[in-house]
């Protein structure tokens, strides 16, 4: 088939772009496992949606291509783009546009013959030999009326056809540009602002992470799933296996992070009676299944279990927690120390216990998620103690690791 | 459904394109221009041709429009679910906007469905009155291009006076906090939160130069891919203008461009991956890095 920049399936262009803009150091040589014509064609479709952020650079394996872009600077999120590269028939987009100008006013409403004929006029306007069926057209009000922008409505044994009324939002405008950014699915905010004219957002977003564009469609399936209350099925990439496996779950709450971009589905592995957390990055795709009987229960139980989470592990069980505690040195005129300690703890408690010594104290579901959080306090950290024995030494282990790997041991620098 | 043509760049670029040969005089240049504008760079190989030709029969040989119209499309399910989403936002009360009447329509998420697990807890107070009230009138003043005076409290919690032009706002996700951006005054971002009262400036007085440029600087280091460390940090570090080569070993060079004024929270975020992630330059940051962890020696941790 000919080489389109419109794409059909998403799936494929959602890993090459996670590939491209996360890593970005493989040749092309490492994708052509499969096709090296595939490879060509989505770097080349990716060059043509998002070539101001493209880069290339020569190594020893050969050329690598990768997407580099400081979302501090760019106003909208640039990977929005992929999801605006549908593919589509001539008879489609004719369709589309014949249609919505037939039914120019919600007022104006017509039977499916009606319509054909019109249909037929315009294209014989036009001078064209484009001819569509009964079937076809029906086929395309039923798609719209599911989309929600065609009402059906039964006269007798007849249907006519009307657009949906429409609605007021222009006044939203800012805030479209605000949310289209911050809130989950916010693609849609992008849609919505691609309708604006002459209007520029006026905001910026730091520590701004964009790759969640490329699950929105997951996300999507996932939140409608749950409003349903419904056990999915996902076909979720395991890392560590680096297979695909199929696993029944029931939803409960999506967990995104603010400091690195990840998301995750946190749901009930019914089969192992667990709470798991699932990357949305590595769902393949979600298949909606019966009610969930059990939902609300289920709701109210997690609710209990959250204020210990420090991440997105969970444990069933509360009465088997891991203590955390560990005291830092703050001097006289760095209260900005304590107020950090506050506002980033989110679970667990603060005290002083000396005129410069102040105590973190929690009990988490899995000590190991804060190690990263508690390395932040390198420089003055005092005292710890974990009931995790493992964890505990590890951290200490580190510690020495980046001693001598920047040379301050005494030793050499690694 | 997310991934379809009518959200497609193509439908929209047609539909302005059509807009657009409503205008009596029209030329191809001027349909042209739609496309560089909206669609995608390969875009002009199809989408004017296509309409010319008579593939897409919307436009007449004289490029004057098939339809009566111009192309107008009713929101989508889609797209009323998520405007009624985010209008139950508390944030949306900022915008201070009407509401469109979306009361049939089910929300495609609520706050329930999601959690932004590790955003700082003393962000911004978005539903307070003072910060509604000096919110809008920073937006206001950005759209209108007009100075502001603003009365807040500084960060050694004394309280500062400063005119200033507006010219945007920057909000993070992380420390849930808008900052205003800032012209003609002597400092780039205000923090609003801090704010505690904002005015139209009307005076007369001399105006400073712009503020000086944030310099980017650039920061590389040594990524050792254990526990993950690899994904973890190009993740982590994914939203600044970066490279990333593999090395030997399983180790990984990375090269970022970040704010020179963001220093200390890059020592802070390099910290955090412990014995993975070795900065290697620029020469004050590894100093930055060394002068922690000698501190850290002298905690005597046992």
């Amino acid at each position: 088939m000919a080489y389109s920049e419109l794409i059909k399936k998403f799936d494929k262009i959602r890993a090459y772009m996670r590939d491209f803009y996360v890593y970005g150091f493989k040749s092309r040589v490492e994708y052509d496992l499969k096709s090296a014509r595939s490879y060509d064609d989505e770097r080349r479709r990716i060059e043509s949606w998002l070539g101001d952020y493209m880069r290339f650079t020569k190594t020893a394996e050969g050329k690598n291509v990768f997407l580099s872009v400081d979302s501090r600077i760019n106003r909208r999120n640039p990977f929005y783009k992929a999801w605006k590269a549908k593919s589509f028939t001539d008879g489609d987009i004719t369709l589309h546009f014949m249609l919505f100008d037939i039914l120019h006013d919600p007022s104006v409403k017509m039977t499916l013959t009606e319509l054909l004929d019109a249909i037929d006029r315009l294209i014989t306007d036009a001078g064209s030999e484009m001819t569509f069926d009964e079937s076809t057209l029906r086929k395309k009000l039923k798609e719209y009326a599911e989309n929600g922008i065609i009402q059906m409505e039964k006269q007798g044994r007849a249907v006519r056809y009307s657009r949906a009324g429409n609605v007021q939002w222009s006044q939203m405008a800012d805030a479209v540009d605000f949310f289209s950014e911050v809130a989950p699915i916010g693609v849609v905010g992008s849609f919505l602002q691609d309708k604006l004219r002459d209007h520029e957002s006026i905001f910026s977003f730091k520590h701004h992470y964009i790759t969640q564009a490329m699950d929105s469609g997951i996300l999507a399936q996932v939140f409608h799933a749950m409003r349903e209350k419904r056990y999915i099925t996902i076909e979720n990439l395991s890392r560590h296996l680096a297979e695909v496996r199929s696993i029944r779950l029931v939803p409960i709450k999506v967990y995104i992070s603010a400091q690195n971009g990840r998301q995750y589905l946190i749901a009930l592995n019914d089969k192992v009676n667990r709470i798991n957390a699932y990357r949305m990055d590595y769902i393949l795709s979600v298949r909606e299944e019966e009610i969930c009987e059990k939902y609300g229960r289920l709701m109210h139980s997690f609710q209990k279990l959250e204020p210990h989470a420090w991440g997105v592990n969970f444990r069933w069980a509360t009465y088997r927690m891991e203590h955390v505690e560990f005291d830092i040195t703050v001097a006289a005129d760095e209260g900005f120390i304590i107020k950090r300690l506050e506002r980033e703890k989110r679970c667990g408690t603060v005290e002083q216990v000396d005129e410069c010594t102040w105590r973190y104290t929690a009990e988490v579901f899995d000590t190991q998620e804060m190690l990263p959080w508690i390395r932040t306090f390198i420089s003055r950290i005092s005292r710890m103690h974990f009931s995790n024995r493992t964890a505990e030494n590890q951290f200490k282990n580190d510690l020495q690791k980046m001693y001598r790997m920047y040379g301050v041991d005494g030793g050499e620098e690694s | 459904m997310i991934f379809s043509e009518l959200y497609s760049a193509y439908y929209n670029t047609v539909a302005r394109i059509i807009e657009t040969a409503f205008t009596p005089g029209v030329t191809e240049k001027d349909l042209q221009q739609h496309v560089l504008e909206n669609a995608f760079s390969e875009s002009v190989l199809t989408i004017l041709p296509s309409l010319k030709s008579g593939k897409w029969p919307l436009l007449k040989k004289d490029l004057s429009p098939v339809l009566k119209h111009a192309p107008t499309m009713p929101l989508t399910l889609l797209e009323k679910q998520w405007l009624k989403a985010i209008c139950e936002d508390p944030r949306m009360k900022l915008f201070g906007v009407e509401f469109p009447d979306l009361a049939d329509v089910e929300p495609l998420f609520t706050r329930d469905h999601y959690r932004i697990f590790d955003q700082y807890a003393d962000g911004d107070p978005f539903e307070d009155e003072t910060y509604i009230r000096n919110f809008r009138l920073v937006l206001n003043a950005i759209r209108e291009k007009k100075p502001i005076q603003v009365t807040l409290t500084n960060r050694f919690g004394k309280e500062a006076w400063t005119r200033l032009v507006p010219v945007g706002m920057e909000y993070s996700m992380k420390d849930d906090k808008i900052r205003i951006i800032a012209n003609r005054c002597k400092f780039r971002t205000f923090n609003l939160g801090r704010i505690t009262s904002c005015e139209y400036y009307t005076g007369n007085g001399p105006w400073r130069l712009p503020p000086p440029r944030d310099e980017r600087v650039e920061l590389s280091m040594i990524i050792t891919d254990e526990r993950n460390a690899l994904e973890r940090a190009l993740l982590h570090f994914a939203h600044f203008e970066k490279q990333c080569e593999r090395l030997e070993d399983n180790r990984y060079l990375l090269r970022l461009k970040y704010y020179e004024q963001d220093d200390i929270e890059m020592v802070i975020r390099i910290l955090s991956f412990g014995p993975c992630v070795q900065v290697i330059g620029p020469e004050s940051m590894v100093e930055h890095v060394k002068k922690r962890l000698k501190k850290q020696i002298g905690c005597e941790l046992k």
